[in-house]
């Protein structure tokens, strides 16, 4: 199962599910990364972490720690 | 009774543009109780009796962060008599994922659609009618930048305020939820108002558990409930939170495909984008940053700032306002121990921190300026990774950037970082960054002791920068600190250009609290400081003295033997760092005064005591004006305490370590007692900070618990 944190700049993927429960799940999805959000990974900060995501229209930071919840397709 | 509007959306959208476009300058500013979250409310304009409470910017309603629970308890709470929701069309999608929560709370709602102006030039519509249709309350197009429709929103929001609802609210779940949600509203009926039912039996589906605490429905009810969510989430299989938030970002693209028609440009790049190709650029992101800071410290602290702060001290007081006011008390007929009062003591003490402004307000501005812009997230975006290790976010490296030049808007700069802890972690450290008031400290002793060294204000700022580093790893492992995983999620908005009148405002407010601070603490401060140091128990009783006799003296001498494993344990080095109180660059001052003819070289046993004074003074506590500005945002005195007992042990700690380590090599000290202590100490900080961290909380599902 691919996660959010491995994809490569450039690329689009849809979200397929986010695993896990509690605050950093909510947090995330409260921004807006549900199932079946497409999101297009734009950069990675210059130290290499985080990463920037376009989705729905905005750019979005997120801790590829984070990002590792997110599964995608 | 004033009739009171809520002001709610997402950061970013225009909120602060909206609400100083309604309220103009009747605002008043403060925190919310116990919280460092910043509380702002206002008179609406025109309207006497009504007025607007800003929220904090949010993107949801969630029980996990202070903004979020802050607001929640303040909607559900005090009740106002209506929202006006303000929405930034050009990210609609997520702003409304707010408006659908905000619209449950059962209070008369309106909702500004700001940017509405951006949106068309982007070739793209919105069906207003639609929107305001689907979602059963007035949508009003605004532009808070421009000042457009922002009037005729709030009056829209003020004409709905107190009537009831008879609205339907928007069909955001589907069946399997709204069966659960229904057996749930009838469990928990008896228990909350009718028009906020919808709201707690979600929170209740959600497992909330600020609700679940405040509801307390009982064991056997709370059973009940739960049979019928644990069925939902069969059927959904998914877990009840995710299912919430799922099913309303569901319904927001459906509502978006049906009203808003987008001009397909999926492949171009903004101009945020553009810019953001140099900013985050891999290799060009921190030259670009360290540009950037060079040129606005330049600007206002070398340039500008030297030469407004040298009119002001040089001319301003030393050559108008000092000799001016002396001249008038002698012809008033006012005693040599007043004029001395008034013109040195107080005038004098308060000439460094008020030349300091301009200096102040040109940093702040540009600082301001990159804020409103979206820089600054910018820098949070790139500085992160290195503040994870420390417990932080790259939130934090920005309050510690202005601290550089002066602690006080350093301070207040934390109110950018989310999370509670992280909050007050930054602003207990942040002053560790040696201020432009500490510059001459440094350069005085860099002068006498270390032949002038060029290194020396670089390496006291990498001192700083390690000060701030240990304290963070030492820290973090205290249950106090830990954090719970609040992840770091940041928005990173377009560019925009700052509105002037916002920025005029941020500036103001910041220039006059210091003000104000200068008016009153740091006058009193100066006049006690002259008070001590010229008054004692000399050979005609008390009275006027020379230092030596003064009262300071005695408490310095009191004092003084607790500084002796420091190398500075006499009562001149004493008052030097007690005079730092009022402002810090006094305590070149009192130290020069007290110095007289033998020069500073007889208060230290050599460079490794003079070096453990200065580092003691530039990690101890502030100057009060920082100190107040700090107790301010803490918020609770229990934090201050803390704080405050925190950076000065640290600064003993330290101070004393350096002196002996130091003093060792240098031969000034000789393996004993204080070498031994020394080590101890060494000892103890590395335990604290590899020692392992406290347990972290678990979440689990819906239970009973006795309050």
């Amino acid at each position: 199962m691919k996660t959010l944190d491995k994809v490569k700049v450039g690329e689009r993927v849809a979200v397929t599910r986010i695993t896990g429960d509690g605050p950093i799940k909510r947090r995330i999805m409260d921004m807006g990364i549900t199932k079946g959000t497409e999101i297009l990974v734009r950069k990675y900060a210059p130290m290499g972490d985080p990463m920037e995501l376009n989705l729905r229209g905005y750019e979005l930071s997120l801790r590829k720690k984070d990002a590792s919840i997110i599964q995608v397709d | 009774m004033s009739i009171k509007i809520a002001l709610a959306g997402n950061p970013n959208s225009g909120k602060t543009t909206l609400f100083n476009e309604l309220t103009g300058s009747a605002q008043y500013v403060g925190n919310w109780p116990g919280v460092t979250v910043e509380k702002k409310e206002g008179r609406l304009k025109g309207h006497s009796g009504v007025d607007i409470q800003d929220l904090p910017g949010i993107y949801s309603l969630s029980p996990y962060t202070q903004e979020e629970v802050v607001t929640r308890e303040y909607l559900v709470g005090e009740r106002p008599d209506a929202i006006l929701n303000i929405v930034d069309a050009t990210n609609i999608e997520r702003n409304l994922y707010l408006t659908t929560q905000l619209l449950e709370l059962g209070l008369p709602t309106v909702i500004g659609l700001n940017m509405i102006d951006l949106v068309r030039k982007n070739g793209d519509s919105i069906d207003i009618e639609g929107l305001s249709r689907r979602l059963g309350c007035p949508v009003l197009e605004i532009s808070a930048l421009k000042g457009e429709g922002c009037m005729e929103a709030a009056e829209a929001a003020l004409s709905l305020a107190g009537t009831g609802l008879d609205k339907e609210l928007p069909h955001v779940f589907n069946g399997s939820v709204e069966h659960a949600l229904a057996h749930i509203e009838e469990s928990v009926s008896g228990l909350v108002d009718r028009d906020l039912l919808r709201w707690y039996a979600i929170k209740v589906f959600e497992r909330d558990k600020k609700v679940l605490e405040h509801l307390a429905p009982g064991a056997e009810v709370t059973a009940h409930m739960e049979e019928h969510i644990r069925d939902c989430e069969k059927e959904m299989d998914d877990e009840a939170e995710s299912i919430i938030t799922d099913q309303r970002y569901r319904y927001i693209t459906s509502l978006v495909s049906e009203t808003v028609v987008r001009k397909v440009h999926k492949g171009g790049l903004s101009l945020s984008d553009r810019i953001d190709r140099v900013v985050t650029n891999k290799y060009l992101a921190i030259p670009v940053f360290a540009a950037i800071m060079f040129l606005i410290y330049y600007i206002s602290v070398t340039s500008l700032g030297t030469v407004t702060t040298d009119f002001i001290n040089d001319t301003l007081f030393g050559k108008w306002i000092q000799p001016g006011v002396a001249s008038g008390l002698t012809a008033l007929g006012a005693s040599r121990p007043v004029i001395s009062l008034v013109v040195d003591g107080i005038l004098g003490g308060v000439a460094a921190p008020l030349s300091f402004i301009p200096q102040m307000a040109i940093l702040f501005l540009f600082l301001s300026f990159l804020e409103d812009c979206g820089y600054m997230s910018r820098v949070a975006f790139i500085m992160d990774r290195a503040f994870r290790k420390l417990g932080l976010s790259g939130k934090s490296f920005i309050p510690l950037l202005i601290s550089s030049g002066c602690g006080v808007p350093g301070i207040m700069s934390t109110r950018t970082i989310e999370n509670e802890k992280n909050r007050r972690m930054t602003m207990i450290t942040t002053t560790m960054i040696p201020c432009g008031a500490k510059l001459p400290v440094i350069a005085l002793i860099g002068g006498v002791f270390m032949g002038g060294a060029w290194w020396m204000a670089p390496a006291m700022y990498f001192m700083g920068i390690g000060a701030v580093v240990l304290s963070c790893l030492i820290l973090k492992k205290f249950s106090m600190f830990a954090v719970d995983d609040t992840p770091f999620v940041m928005e990173l908005p377009n560019y925009h250009l700052p509105v002037a009148k916002n920025l005029a405002m941020h500036v103001w407010e910041r220039v006059r609290g210091f003000l104000i601070k200068a008016g009153t603490v740091i006058f009193l401060c100066c006049a006690v400081m002259w008070f001590l140091s010229n008054f004692g128990f000399g050979a005609d009783g008390f009275g006027l003295v020379g230092t030596e006799q003064s009262l300071l003296s005695v408490i310095g001498g009191f004092i003084a033997p607790l500084f002796i494993p420091l190398g500075f344990g006499n009562w001149q080095s004493v008052a030097a760092s007690i005079s730092g109180f009022a402002a810090k660059e006094s305590i070149v001052s009192t130290i020069g005064v007290l110095a007289g003819a033998g020069g500073i070289r007889t208060f230290f046993t050599g460079s490794a005591a003079a070096m453990a004074f200065l580092i003691f003074n530039l990690l101890d506590s502030p100057c009060i004006a920082a100190i107040t500005t700090l107790a301010r945002e803490m918020n609770d005195r229990r934090w201050t305490a803390f704080a405050l007992a925190y950076q000065n042990i640290f600064a003993y700690v330290i101070s004393l370590m350096v002196y002996q380590f130091a003093g060792l090599l240098t031969g000034a000290v000789s393996f004993g007692p204080g070498t031994i202590t020394a080590l101890g100490l060494l000892a103890l900080i590395v335990f604290l900070i590899f020692r392992r961290e406290g347990g972290k909380v678990v979440t689990g599902g819906l239970k009973y618990e006795h309050n």
